[in-house]
């Protein structure tokens, strides 16, 4: 089964990492990922307003075009995800803003198509338990905090992607993955999003809440699906620090990565750049074995 | 700013509000005051019909910027509640809201308490100038922030 890939802005540029972990892992695991041609940018926020349509007019056509394909759409990107799912039921729920989205974007779509995440996707077409079969790295004794943030979860009626209270499927990839999945007060709590560009301070409180709740959890890694996440733990550490002495740094991942890592599909699947807290001292324990030479079994 | 200048100040200063300070707010409610264009905008904007709140304050409790916010979500829904739109457009807690959901998860009501916020904000925010502009963002933010952050900061916070 092919997907209409939709990766979004922040991946081609941002969030290289959290691109090619994705492109190498869905490899490993045959899950067809077909990038959309002319994909746009699907604005990043779900317009709240209810008179703002125009707000959601490029995801409207992102996803006719999707639907065209005859294919069902695929997002990694925790926004990108929201957007797309929620553009989508208004469509197949708001007869007047279909038409006046399907009118101004020139199409005929009524919402029928599928959005999904990629660890829909993952649990869908593998299964959790199978996906154990494919790991060739077990990432045995690794504490890994799977943090949900906001977009994923709510609102839970028109996203049905978990739980928003109780969440389960990165905890249940996680322990896929042979990793040992540690549950933190605040792995729903809102990372402060945006604020990091207007109010810094505020959205500073709100990701060294969450840090300091996956630390006291004995999290040694965090693993997210949102770049905006990933940007505000991961800023927010040399700060945390600062504050207090005792706090240690918690490496971020996007949870593509620490996928690629246990397949085996990607070595040392970040690149250092994209960091500013070293998943490196963590996770170098976890390589893949040296080939046997040929023959050596006989 | 128009229009009833004294509770506003009283309601946008640093700290919450005790009960002494809500008593010195006029609280005369007239049939105008609810059903001015103010009020009709809001409600058509939103969506929402912030009459249901019955002021539990959970939205409040578990608003992850409530350290910040002022005043909390729930008095902001008062505000609203009492025909003091003008008032709530000036506090400081709409432009906190990063529309998390956590309070429209857990509401009673059923109110989608991020949709006031937003059309609280756009009530501000068209045909005004934006709050937040890329040219006033350090460069190291704008050097290492994700797209998704850059382009969602600046929908949200310009009209």
């Amino acid at each position: 089964m092919v997907y209409a890939y939709y990766p979004g802005c922040t991946l081609h540029q941002q969030a290289a990492g959290f691109r090619d972990s994705t492109a190498k892992s869905a490899q490993a695991l045959g899950i067809e990922l077909a990038e959309m041609p002319n994909w746009q940018c699907c604005g990043a926020v779900y317009p709240l307003a209810r008179d703002n349509l125009f707000g959601v007019v490029s995801a409207a056509r992102n996803l006719a075009a999707a639907h065209d394909l005859g294919q069902a759409m695929v997002t990694i990107c925790s926004a990108c995800y929201h957007v797309h799912k929620r553009t989508n039921r208004l469509m197949a729920t708001d007869q007047d803003a279909r038409a006046k989205l399907d009118a101004y974007v020139e199409t005929e779509y009524d919402g029928s198509g599928e959005v999904l995440h990629l660890l829909e996707v993952i649990r869908r077409d593998i299964g959790f338990d199978a996906l154990r079969e494919r790991v060739k790295v077990p990432l045995e004794g690794l504490k890994v905090a799977g943090y949900y943030g906001c977009l994923l979860l709510r609102p839970q009626e028109e996203l049905e992607f978990d739980d928003p209270e109780a969440p389960r499927i990165l905890e249940d990839l996680i322990e896929g993955l042979g990793a040992e999945a540690v549950t933190f007060s605040h792995r729903a709590e809102c990372c402060g999003q945006y604020l990091s560009l207007s109010n810094p301070a505020a959205a500073h409180r709100c990701s060294g809440a969450i840090l300091r709740s996956a630390r006291r959890a004995g999290a040694e890694v965090v693993v997210t699906s949102c770049p905006l996440c990933f940007f505000n733990l991961d800023e927010a550490q040399a700060e945390l620090a600062r504050e207090d002495p005792e706090f240690q740094p918690l490496p971020v991942l996007y949870f593509t990565q620490l996928l690629a890592l246990a397949l085996g599909a990607w070595e040392q699947p970040w690149l250092p750049a994209e960091h500013q807290v070293d998943p490196g001292p963590v996770l170098s324990r976890f390589k893949l074995p040296v080939a046997e030479p040929a023959g050596s079994e006989e | 700013m128009t229009g009833p200048a004294e509770p506003a100040d009283r309601l946008c200063r640093p700290g919450r509000l005790g009960f002494d300070e809500l008593r010195l707010i006029d609280l005369r409610l007239s049939r105008e005051d609810l059903r001015s264009e103010l009020w009709q905008r809001l409600g058509e904007i939103s969506g929402e019909k912030i009459v249901k709140c019955y002021q539990c304050g959970k939205c409040s409790a578990g608003c992850p910027l409530d350290a910040d916010a002022d005043p909390p979500a729930h008095q902001v829904c008062r505000l609203v509640q009492l025909g003091m739109v003008h008032e709530a457009m000036q506090t400081k807690t709409i432009w906190l809201c990063a529309a998390c959901g956590a309070c429209s998860a857990r509401c009673p009501r059923g109110i989608d308490l991020p949709r006031l916020m937003e059309a609280l904000r756009a009530m501000v925010l068209r045909g005004a100038p934006p709050v937040l502009h890329a040219s006033e963002l350090p460069k190291e933010v704008l050097e290492r922030a994700p797209q998704q952050g850059l382009v969602g900061g600046l929908r949200k916070l310009s009209g």
